[in-house]
């Protein structure tokens, strides 16, 4: 089959690799019918991740046709349509049995490494380093998933993929971001940093959840349009001073609760990237610096940007002093699954709304290139495997 | 020294100045009766243990464990004695005196705060074949016998959790990684 191969920094290959073959009872194969490139790419694409080597298979987006089951698994069957979460999950540990799937104990064969760096490891992901297991992604024709019982979920309807895909990341992301604001409904102002695909499920997920109002944060213009469109307040980062137009925009209180969807690779402080470059940071927290200073005395900082290693100068002092509570990371994306897909077929939200580019798989090297770069009004991409 | 009805007599055979000293522990969410029984057949140890080893079971206290070591991955031998038995607690065990490695250990299985799960304790106490020599290129190798224990752990978790260990063993992958693995 083709698959999109990680061959070391800024350097994607489409090559042909072995089919997936079902290597645990709990396991299927799925042929993908559709695949995306996840703003989380961009970080191994830059080379931010350690633990990737050259030839990983990357993507943990898809989804597809079930085309194979192993002996044990008994809720899919051959045939099936369905959308894969990004985490994998086992079902059956301590934290799969409180729904905190993105923690689990069991699936990640290279537990070791992520222990050396984190302490203890959570679940694994497709595509996305050796540390998170190593897995080979979906990014290629065809994917072996593991526990096929515990992740993936039935698309009955014969809705189009564009409108479910996203159910794999970046909707139950956005939406486990915005959840973990607690709004208030009709009261609590929400501020979110970065008008990627996340920020723009995040913005739309705390409309849904009754945020009176949503201020969004960016510097890309059609981002920012694209905020607008959901009916948030745009911000451009270059227009000056975060901290005291959100004042200005929240009675000088500063927002309920602020969003983080931009992560390790923020753009903004020369000390951050004079760091990064010399490796000794490897995480910029811009963002996150701007969001803990601007949320309001007791309120809330979520944190769905994706965060690797160490960050400096953290204005740790001020989320301290105003009793900020923080809520952060890998998305719990089992849990968001079934109440998405019924938002989806009920009609309340379409998220196909986020895709600007449709590219043949072959053409995936490329794509990432735009992507990165914000070229071509670029904020998803959608690659198809069969072209 | 008495021995215990049925079991071996212990016995130092790992002198306290000499030996390297190995704890881990995991919570696996099964019953204690549940994975003493699993550990109790120490055959079964093999489908966890990562490091090739053969494990057969002589008789119900006596067993021979076969396992590559270096330096040079030679096939390093012992018969291992079970010198304290516990139901559902513990196991303890040793290996049969003037063996080619001296060890020691023992497994206890303890309930966890919240009644679901069990902590299970391993301590292990070996001298390592070719003395501090073979110690340093064990851990060099990344060999390194507490690694071992704890990967195992993990394993016998996952096993007893959810019914199969987790590998990417025999997963497509692009080059250079494929022809490095064939």
């Amino acid at each position: 089959m083709k698959a999109v191969c990680w061959m070391g920094k800024k350097k994607m290959e489409v090559q042909r690799v072995n089919d997936p073959k079902i290597l645990n009872p709990r396991d299927c194969i799925v042929r993908i019918t559709s695949t995306a490139i996840c703003g989380s790419d961009l970080h191994l694409y830059d080379g931010y991740i350690p633990t990737m080597e050259k030839g990983d298979i990357l993507g943990h987006e898809f989804m597809g046709e079930v085309v194979e089951i192993g002996p044990q698994v008994k809720k899919l069957k051959v045939g099936d349509r369905v959308v894969v979460p990004f985490t994998i999950s086992c079902g059956g540990c301590f934290h799969c049995s409180r729904q905190q799937w993105s923690c689990c104990d069991n699936t990640n064969p290279n537990a070791r490494l992520a222990e050396v760096l984190y302490g203890h490891s959570g679940a694994a992901l497709y595509g996305y380093s050796h540390m998170m297991g190593g897995y080979a992604g979906g990014q290629a024709q065809y994917a072996r998933v593991p526990f096929a019982d515990v992740g993936p979920i039935k698309i009955e309807s014969n809705i189009d993929d564009d409108k479910v895909l996203f159910l794999s990341d970046i909707f139950p992301t956005g939406f486990m971001a915005a959840e973990n604001c607690n709004i208030e409904p009709g009261r609590s102002v929400v501020a979110v940093w970065g008008c990627g695909p996340v920020g723009q499920f995040a913005i739309r997920s705390a409309f849904l959840l009754g945020a009176a109002k949503v201020i969004a944060i960016d510097s890309v213009p059609e981002r920012l349009r694209m905020a607008e469109e959901a009916g948030a307040y745009v911000l451009n980062d270059d227009d000056g001073d975060i901290q005291e137009r959100l004042n200005l925009l929240t009675g000088g209180r500063g927002p309920d609760a602020c969003i983080d969807g931009v992560g390790m690779e923020a753009h903004g402080s020369v000390y951050d990237s004079v760091k990064q470059k010399l490796k000794l940071e490897n995480d910029h927290p811009y963002a996150l610096r701007q969001a803990m200073r601007a949320v309001r005395t007791g309120g809330t900082l979520s944190v769905p940007g994706v965060y690797s290693g160490f960050i400096d100068k953290v204005p740790f002092g001020a989320a301290f002093g105003k009793g900020v509570t923080i809520r952060q990371g890998q998305t719990h994306t089992q849990r968001y699954l079934r109440p998405l897909l019924d938002l989806i077929e009920n009609g309340k939200i379409d998220p196909s709304f986020v895709i600007t580019h449709r590219v043949p798989l072959s053409k995936a090297p490329e794509a990432y290139e735009t992507f990165c770069n914000k070229e071509d009004g670029c904020i998803k991409v959608v690659l198809d495997p069969n072209a | 020294m008495a021995s215990r009805k049925g079991l071996a007599p212990s016995k130092i055979v790992v002198p306290g100045n000499k030996g390297v000293k190995i704890s881990r522990a995991v919570t696996i969410r099964k019953p204690a009766d549940a994975l003493y029984a699993f550990w109790r057949d120490l055959e079964n140890l093999s489908l966890v243990i990562k490091h090739p080893v053969t494990i057969r079971n002589l008789s119900d206290i006596e067993s021979h464990w076969s396992v590559s070591a270096p330096p040079g991955d030679r096939r390093v031998e012992w018969d291992a004695l079970i010198i304290n038995d516990e139901k559902d607690k513990l196991i303890a065990w040793r290996s049969r005196e003037d063996s080619e490695i001296n060890n020691a250990g023992s497994v206890r299985f303890e309930p966890a705060p919240g009644g679901d799960a069990t902590e299970v304790t391993v301590t292990l106490e070996y001298q390592p074949p070719g003395g501090k020599l073979g110690a340093l290129l064990a851990k060099l190798s990344g060999e390194e016998a507490g690694q071992q224990v704890g990967d195992a752990l993990r394993r016998l978790k996952a096993l007893m959790e959810v019914g199969e260990i987790p590998t990417t063993d025999g997963q497509p992958v692009g080059e250079p990684q494929r022809k490095k693995n064939q």
